[in-house]
């Protein structure tokens, strides 16, 4: 079991690593492959007016002159122990971790990915728990009633659900529940802590839009999950023995399908989590998400490295987390190891 | 849910008639005619199937179905915008009549009109299909060729080849796609690689989507292969003196187009959405082109004044979606050979 855990966590730290470098690559090494000089790729780290004296700096602080390799340790060791910025007579310490500055709004881009993280957090986890709940729950009832009226339904609503896109489903329900119709208020965020029911009240609409699209993956995993297992001797097993039914299926015949579930769930918490970019940018929520594609706009680098780096973190951790909870779900992975 | 349950009738007809034309028609069928003849018989799949066909014509013909009904994708009719509110005037010579709840449709624009600009949807639509159509396909290809060579291989040669692009796999399905997409597009200059403007864009996103999404086909190549190279025909080639190359792309390749082709049909529509969802985050193809993506970014500032304008891109992207979903579906049960003809 120890030995489990430990390979685990290294499997984390080499993936962390793996991911670290890829977007070492996407800011550091594509735009030289696509043509552009030390020169230039300084400036897109430098910001609003760049002086010659500050590109300059730039190249030497993020060491673009010096090999692919010492580059990198500059921007591992950036992201560890800290970093110092100067810009004119100023010196700008951007403590652990240190994602970068913002040189567009003048701030570090740590801290300020931390203070939208409660947005994120609340649309992700609120929707995650319905998503998951929801998408098996109906997933159960389908397999049990295999060619039932409600699993017809729900499996048509499910192939038209994967055939959404956020940003369509999103806008509906903001033109028709919330602009002509009144049935919800318009998405907005209130912190938990100020005021519980504005929170979910006015977190409710997104929740439910991104918990329907990803309901319908889960519904058919179960489903089809399910049927498989509820062919298996050891259901017979269970039933002749004279087992409850609810108790077959939930008991015997759900957990072994539930482990896919696992995987694509902790998958799926993890990309949420490191930014809800769609449903953030329908519902103008200031996630992380919104936080990247507002950096776009503004060509504001740093800041979308910081949150694809901590979106990635997020993702690697969430694995972990499966990972971790895997021999609790599955016995025989317990047995195995 | 799209496979016939019950047997297919002209199952039953098959006997009498072969038994009538003698002996020929013993002959065993292959995958691909069985399969066929399956896919005949799977109404929602064929509908699905003449579709995409349909689509694949709109948006070659765009230039000539846009000539046709008489609007360029990118001209302007603000006469026929309520400079108020930015929607469609319900009246275009009363500029006091209000806004038209349906947009603006009318034999003259079909699908009625932008807002703000006033531009043809319909012409927009159909030439929205194009980039949509054209990311899709050269990224599924483009997945397809590094997912059937790394996966073949893989699987192939096992050992530590094996584990290399496992892992890489797995790690490949754990990266924040839309947060690498977004910054890729975002750090790549105006013109790079010798190309520029929409050729640049469109290289750029069908590469981010293919080769992002390669494990998808890689998983499923390698796991047939893994089958396949123990089988007598592979061993046969071997024990004949066959090089390594000659067996994995002449002997065993072929018995993977099926799958191949399965999974590829299936990835299409993923790609599409990914298209779609690249192109409403503004790092798509550069405006004025068309885009169903970009539309529906668009009209995030005019849901209110024009709801046409968030359903038409909408349903643009969901029927095609929903399309090739319910035809790769159909394909996919058609050569399962464990569901029964």
């Amino acid at each position: 079991m120890l030995r489990y855990i430990l390979r685990r966590l290294g499997a984390s730290v080499v993936l962390l690593l793996v991911v670290t470098l890829m977007t070492f690559v996407i800011f550091y090494v594509v735009p030289r492959l696509a043509g552009r000089t030390t020169e230039q790729l300084a400036t897109m780290y430098v910001g609003r007016a760049p002086t010659e004296a500050a590109i300059q700096a730039t190249i030497q602080r993020l060491n673009l002159d010096q090999p692919l390799v010492l580059q990198f340790w500059e921007f591992v060791k950036g992201i560890v122990v800290g970093a110092e910025y100067t810009f004119g007579n100023d010196v700008v310490q951007c403590s652990a971790p240190c994602f970068g500055y913002s040189f567009q709004t003048y701030q570090e881009v740590f801290p300020a990915i931390l203070d939208r993280l409660p947005v994120t957090f609340s649309l992700g986890l609120g929707a995650a728990v319905l998503w998951l709940l929801g998408g098996v729950a109906v997933g159960v009832v389908s397999a049990v009633k295999k060619g039932s009226i409600f699993d017809r339904i729900s499996m048509g609503l499910a192939l038209a659900a994967v055939s959404l896109p956020i940003f369509f489903t999103g806008q509906l329900a903001l033109a028709f529940l919330v602009h002509d119709w009144d049935l919800f208020p318009n998405a907005r965020y209130t912190p938990f802590t100020e005021d519980p029911v504005a929170w979910a009240s006015g977190l409710m609409l997104p929740w439910l839009t991104l918990a329907f699209l990803h309901a319908a993956q889960y519904a058919r995993q179960t489903r089809a999950g399910m049927l498989e297992t509820m062919g298996e001797d050891y259901i017979r097993t269970a039933r002749a023995k004279g087992l409850k039914e609810s108790r077959v299926i939930l008991k015997h015949a759900l957990r072994p399908a539930l482990t896919p579930i696992l995987t694509i769930f902790g998958l799926d918490v993890g990309m949420v989590l490191g930014g809800a970019v769609l449903t953030e940018q329908v519902y103008s929520l200031n996630g992380i998400g919104r936080y990247a594609v507002t950096a776009i706009v503004q060509s504001d680098l740093p800041v979308i490295l910081g949150v694809t780096l901590f979106g990635a973190f997020f993702i690697v951790l969430c694995n972990l987390a499966v990972d971790l909870l895997y021999p609790l779900v599955d016995p025989r992975v317990r047995a195995a190891r | 849910m799209t496979a016939p349950l019950d047997a297919p009738e002209s199952a039953q007809h098959a006997e009498p008639e072969a038994i009538a034309r003698g002996r020929r028609d013993t002959e065993s069928r292959s995958l691909t005619q069985i399969a066929w003849r399956r896919l005949r018989q799977d109404r929602v799949a064929l509908g699905g199937g003449a579709f995409v066909a349909l689509l694949i014509l709109v948006a070659v013909f765009a230039p000539l179905l846009t000539a046709w009904f008489g609007h360029p994708p990118n001209q302007f009719h603000q006469d026929l915008i309520d400079p108020a509110t930015q929607g469609v005037l319900k009246d275009p010579d009363d500029p006091w009549s209000g806004i038209d709840p349906t947009g603006g449709m009318s034999a003259e624009h079909l699908l009625g009109l932008e807002p703000v600009n006033g531009r043809d949807l319909f012409s927009r639509i159909v030439y929205g299909a194009r980039i949509s159509l054209l990311v899709a396909f050269l990224s599924t290809l483009l997945c397809v060729v590094i997912g059937t060579v790394l996966g073949i291989v893989a699987g192939y040669l096992g050992g530590w080849v094996d584990t290399v692009i496992s892992r890489a796999m797995d790690i490949f399905l754990a990266f924040p796609l839309l947060l690498f997409a977004i910054a890729l597009a975002g750090v790549i200059p105006d013109d790079a690689f010798g190309l520029s403007d929409n050729a640049l864009r469109i290289a750029v996103l069908v590469f981010i989507i293919g080769f992002f999404s390669w494990p998808y086909i890689g998983r499923i190549v390698r796991g047939q292969t893994l089958s396949l190279r123990e089988r007598e025909f592979v061993e046969a080639a071997r024990s004949m003196g066959a090089g390594t190359g000659y067996i994995l792309f002449r002997e065993i390749l072929p018995n993977l187009v099926a799958p191949i082709l399965v999974y590829a049909t299936l990835l299409i529509p993923t790609n599409i959405l990914f298209e779609a969802a690249l192109s409403f985050l503004g790092v798509g193809v550069n405006p004025p082109t068309p885009t169903w993506g970009g539309m529906l970014s668009e009209s995030l500032a005019y849901y209110t004044v024009a709801p046409h304008f968030v359903i038409i891109p909408g349903l643009a992207i969901f029927v095609t979606v929903l399309a090739f979903n319910l035809f790769g579906d159909g394909l996919r049960d058609a050569f399962d050979p464990r569901s029964s003809d």
